[in-house]
């Protein structure tokens, strides 16, 4: 019945008035079932769209619309559990079709008003990308999946470590959470992906800022929410999908599978498996050598699910072997100097599969149990406890024994208990309250035989938030507030030379614990205390059925990451020294946002803003060199400093004429470090994105799309270059680590339709990345100094739904 | 109900089973760390013997290494051997070692900045018949003052052109020590 009703509205939203035509006598009826098992659906709106005409499926799936005029019509069929359907048909007298439905697309118990199917926020800046654009990017990365947002870009080391930057801001300000479960990887590294197989995501939400409360309080970026693959339905049935992918760059090989059975008594079990392998990548004129990957990664979950009460057991395993541009690797500045004078890469090799050093091998464990309940007249109590352990080892050109030793191995486990009640028994009057916990031990293995660049350290944490949401005719309304405390337990060597240039012999006498460690170090044993308190508070308001708006404000305190206060050495993957402050202060993010919707048969058109306060902004920046034995070497130093972010981004779609639409995605970002009245570092340029797409259902659902995508130069840049001694030539040269490379324009073509064989549903795909084979760096590409960006690429991709 | 029981057991299993000891972590000594370089410059036909040093006692701390450089006679041949060591490690590790068994990985460059001199590549080849350079010989020329740069490459092209005969502009790989000595030719 709830599903009906929103249903119902859903349809309300797109109609805009009912067209009573004369001379219109057909009839078209038919019946909609289930793909997977032929069972009726009932409550699926059939909507004719250029009739302004609809109905739903009566209790055997059937459905009847009479007077519909002679002519073309196209027909939407959907309903809350499912992909919606499109279809053309030309009727000239009554017609009778029978039509199958995806009955496991999407969550059943996510509805929302308005057409808003699976949203998690109601006043947020929040978009979701459904499982049809997700499947495109099998063979890909979650950071290039979530580019399909605008405002979303990412930062990368080369093109496998894809790492989302949600409005500017990355790392540990943008929190994952997986099936629930907050991401617990070392996030805190430019060069560590999130260890998620995007294979394993069914749908992924976006929210922009910290305003969705129950994940965290410390996501001033935004929160990315990934809902795994899930049976939903209480019936017996069993289905699955395969996805095949091959492509010419890299001659990337994927292939990922799931199979899913569920009983009507409830129970479920699914399963999960995605394979990735692909060699040296290339760029418009050469190779990129040593820039394989190598990925395994499978899901299982277990459970029963019910109305009343349910549990899940549900364990991921993820290992990703990534080789690192074998160009990128360098001595000292001079070194550097010499890579970033040279127009290509200085190691070029023809192309291979083998992973060699340097390269990055993580492996990731994440495993839950949940469970529910629902009180009658109540709400309903949620319990979770998830544990994690990642492994992280990064490998490095070395000599001697310790060739094939990794340089850095890094054992991050964590423990997370949390407990929330939703009081939803008034739709109207919605609270949400939660309490979580948590233990995070660090271990960086000292078997590396190289000095550890984030320490061994525990970390306990409490967080508990309320929530509440109101209803009213027109408008929702949501208040939250978070509190949450965070304590750092740290045992940390520093060579003694450092700890005096960093000034810490007066101020943090008291944690050394041994001043006369070998090898001219001391221990000290950092503890450290944050409390921190998050609000969110949102409106939106309904105008019209065509008009929306949004408006958001959010409060958000992070504390500093362990890399941010502990970092101190030479890293050598990046060879650049990093050094972090124990002096770190808490960030505090003020965000104001406002959207504004507007929705019709032919237009939709989304625009959001914001302006983002951070006081004590952490960002590291380079700021010198210091001289070894080796040569000389960039020092990056982690710095704290008041700064803004002002920026809007837009989303329109115009459909031109029943087979083409036109959509354009474009967002424009401003980053200023306040203290000292000046840009601030790595903030993506100007992007737009416009495609035209042709889509022809009764021609097998065939599409065929060209994209057009402009990223403009970033021209608000801090200049952070400096000069070097270069000893071979006996002279200085400025080491320009700071221009942005030049704007550059892609063009990209995809085109596919569907075909059955039996009950199994085919989906095909072609695809040509980068048509013109444009070289071009990003500026967000830690290793634009040494390479281009990938060439083109021809991917083919074959879907089976069974 | 039972649900509950079991979340609790696995919860309280997994939390027993990792909740560790309050150990002090070991502390890491860097073996690939080049503290001191030192060049032992010894002139033929007899005369004084010259070192050059450069020490970096905190290896890749803050502290900039202090480079010692020496004083040549003018147009003499020195016969000159290097010695890198790791100070931090106690006893001091001899990094030549490993250089020399992995020799065809490696190769020193010598060059002049302000003086003229020449450098040969004496001592052991590596396997495949190239220089690797612990070794050489060094003839100044006429009276002046400036600098020898000495820069030992890791992985270099020891095939590309111009390489085994010293020349670094075509070597590739990746800079593991290169330090500048003030000279003076006298």
């Amino acid at each position: 019945m709830k599903s009906k009703n929103i249903v119902f509205t859903c349809v309300l939203l797109l109609l805009s008035s009912i067209v009573a035509s004369q001379n219109c006598k057909n009839t078209f009826s038919g019946l909609i079932e289930d793909f997977h098992d032929k069972s009726p659906i009932v409550g699926a709106t059939v909507f004719i769209k250029n009739q302004n005409k609809y109905t739903t499926t009566n209790f055997e799936g059937k459905f009847s619309l009479p007077n519909l005029c002679s002519g073309k019509i196209i027909v939407e069929i959907s309903h809350v559990a499912c992909e919606p359907q499109t279809l053309e048909l030309n009727i000239s007298k009554d017609v009778y079709k029978v039509i199958d439905l995806e009955h496991h697309e999407e969550e059943l118990n996510e509805v929302n008003v308005k057409g808003a199917i699976g949203l998690k926020t109601k006043t947020a800046q929040e978009t979701l990308i459904k499982t049809k654009t997700l499947d495109k990017f099998s063979g890909a990365s979650l950071g290039d999946a979530l580019k399909n947002i605008s405002g979303v870009s990412s930062i990368n080391t080369g093109n496998s470590i894809v790492k989302p930057v949600i409005n500017g801001l990355h790392g540990s300000r943008v929190l994952v959470s997986f099936n629930n479960v907050r991401l617990q990887d070392q996030e805190w590294g430019i060069e560590h992906a999130p260890n998620v197989d995007i294979n394993a995501a069914k749908t992924i939400s976006v929210i922009k800022g910290a305003n969705a409360l129950q994940y965290g309080g410390d996501a001033i970026g935004g929160v990315v929410i990934i809902n795994p693959i899930k049976s939903s339905i209480d019936k017996d049935t069993l289905y699955g999908k395969s996805i095949v992918s091959q492509q010419t760059n890299g001659r990337l090989f994927s292939v990922t599978t799931n199979l899913n059975k569920s009983y009507k008594s409830g129970w479920f079990v699914n399963g999960q498996a995605s394979y990735k392998r692909a060699g040296d990548f290339e760029a418009a004129n050469y190779s990129l050598t040593n820039t394989g990957v190598n990925s395994k990664a499978f899901t299982f979950s277990l459970g029963k699910k019910q109305f009343e009460n349910g549990f899940e057991l549900f364990y991921s395993y993820l290992t990703n072997e990534t080789g690192i541009l074998r160009a990128s690797h360098f001595g000292n500045i001079a070194d550097l100097v010499a890579a970033i004078n040279s127009s290509r890469p200085l190691i070029i090799d023809d192309f291979n599969y083998t992973i060699n050093n340097p390269k990055q091998d993580v492996t990731h464990h994440l495993l839950k149990a949940s469970y529910y309940n629902r009180f009658k007249g109540f709400g309903k109590l949620s319990l979770q406890y998830d544990f994690q352990i990642n492994n992280r080892l990064e490998f490095d050109r070395r000599i001697g024994d310790n060739k094939n030793l990794q340089a850095v191995d890094l054992d991050l486990t964590t423990h997370n208990f949390k407990a929330d009640f939703k009081l939803d028994s008034d739709p109207n009057h919605v609270y949400k309250f939660g309490i979580s916990g948590l233990y995070q031990n660090n271990f960086p293995d000292p078997i590396t035989k190289v000095r550890r660049l984030i320490p061994d350290y525990k970390k306990f944490s409490f967080g508990t938030y309320a929530i509440a949401n109101f209803k009213f005719d027109d408008v929702i309304l949501t208040a939250g507030v978070r509190y949450d405390l965070e304590h750092i337990d740290a045992k940390k060597f520093y060579l003694q030379s450092r700890w005096n240039s960093l000034n810490y012999q007066d101020d943090f006498n008291d944690i050394v614990i041994d001043s006369n460690v070998s090898g001219s170090q001391l221990l000290t044993n950092p503890k450290f205390t944050y409390h921190n308190i998050s609000t969110s508070l949102g409106a939106t308001y309904n105008f019209d059925s065509n008009n929306l708006f949004i408006v958001n404000y959010g409060l958000a305190n992070r504390a500093p990451n362990p890399s941010e206060l502990f970092s101190d050495g030479l890293h050598h993957s990046a060879a650049r020294i990093e050094l972090g402050d124990l002096r770190m202060q808490t960030e505090v993010s003020n965000r104001i946002s406002a959207s504004y919707k507007f929705a019709n048969a032919k237009l939709n058109l989304t625009i959001e803003g914001f302006y983002n306060h951070i006081k004590n902004f952490i960002y590291i920046e380079p700021t010198g060199e210091e001289t070894t034995n080796r040569g000389a070497f960039p020092v990056w130093t982690y710095k704290q400093v008041n700064a803004q972010l002002l920026g809007i981004d837009t989303n329109i779609k115009y459909q031109i004429h029943d087979n083409f639409a036109l959509t354009n995605k474009s967002s424009l970002l401003k980053g200023r470090d306040l203290s000292s009245n000046r840009p601030l570092i790595d903030i993506p340029p100007f992007k737009t994105v416009t495609s035209l797409v042709f889509k022809k259902e009764n021609w097998k659902n065939f599409y065929a799309s060209l994209e057009s995508e402009y990223n403009a130069k970033q021209n608000n840049y801090p200049n952070n270059n400096f000069e070097a001694y270069l000893p071979l030539s006996n002279s200085f040269e400025v080491v320009d680590i700071s221009t942005p490379p030049s704007a550059y324009h892609l063009l990209n073509f995809s085109t596919g339709f569907d075909f059955n064989m039996s009950k199994t549903k085919f989906n095909l795909n072609f695809s040509i990345d980068n048509l013109l084979n444009k070289n071009y760096r990003n500026y967000l590409n830690r290793l634009r100094y040494f390479a281009d960006d990938l060439g083109r690429n021809f991917k083919i991709q074959l879907k089976i739904n069974y | 109900m039972k649900h509950i029981k079991l979340l609790t057991a696995l919860f309280i299993s997994t939390l027993a089973i990792t909740s560790c000891s309050d150990d002090t972590p070991i502390p890491v000594h860097e073996e690939e760390v080049i503290t001191t370089m030192t060049i032992e410059l010894t002139p033929n036909g007899g005369g004084n013997k010259v070192t050059i040093q450069s020490k970096d006692a905190d290896g890749e701390g803050p502290t900039a290494p202090i480079v010692t450089g020496g004083t040549l006679v003018a147009n003499k041949t020195y016969s000159g051997v290097i010695t890198l060591l790791n100070e931090l490690e106690t006893p001091a590790d001899n990094i030549t070692n490993e250089v020399a068994a992995e020799a065809d990985e490696h190769q020193f460059f010598y060059s002049a900045n302000g003086v003229s001199s020449t450098f040969v590549y004496a001592g052991n080849n590596d396997a495949n018949g190239n220089p690797v350079g612990i070794n050489f010989t060094v003839t100044t020329g006429d009276a002046g003052t400036g600098t020898y740069v000495i820069t030992l490459r890791h992985e270099p092209s020891k095939n590309a052109t111009g390489v085994k005969d010293g020349d670094i502009t075509n070597a590739g790989g990746e800079t593991d020590i290169q330090v500048s000595f003030p000279i003076t030719v006298q």
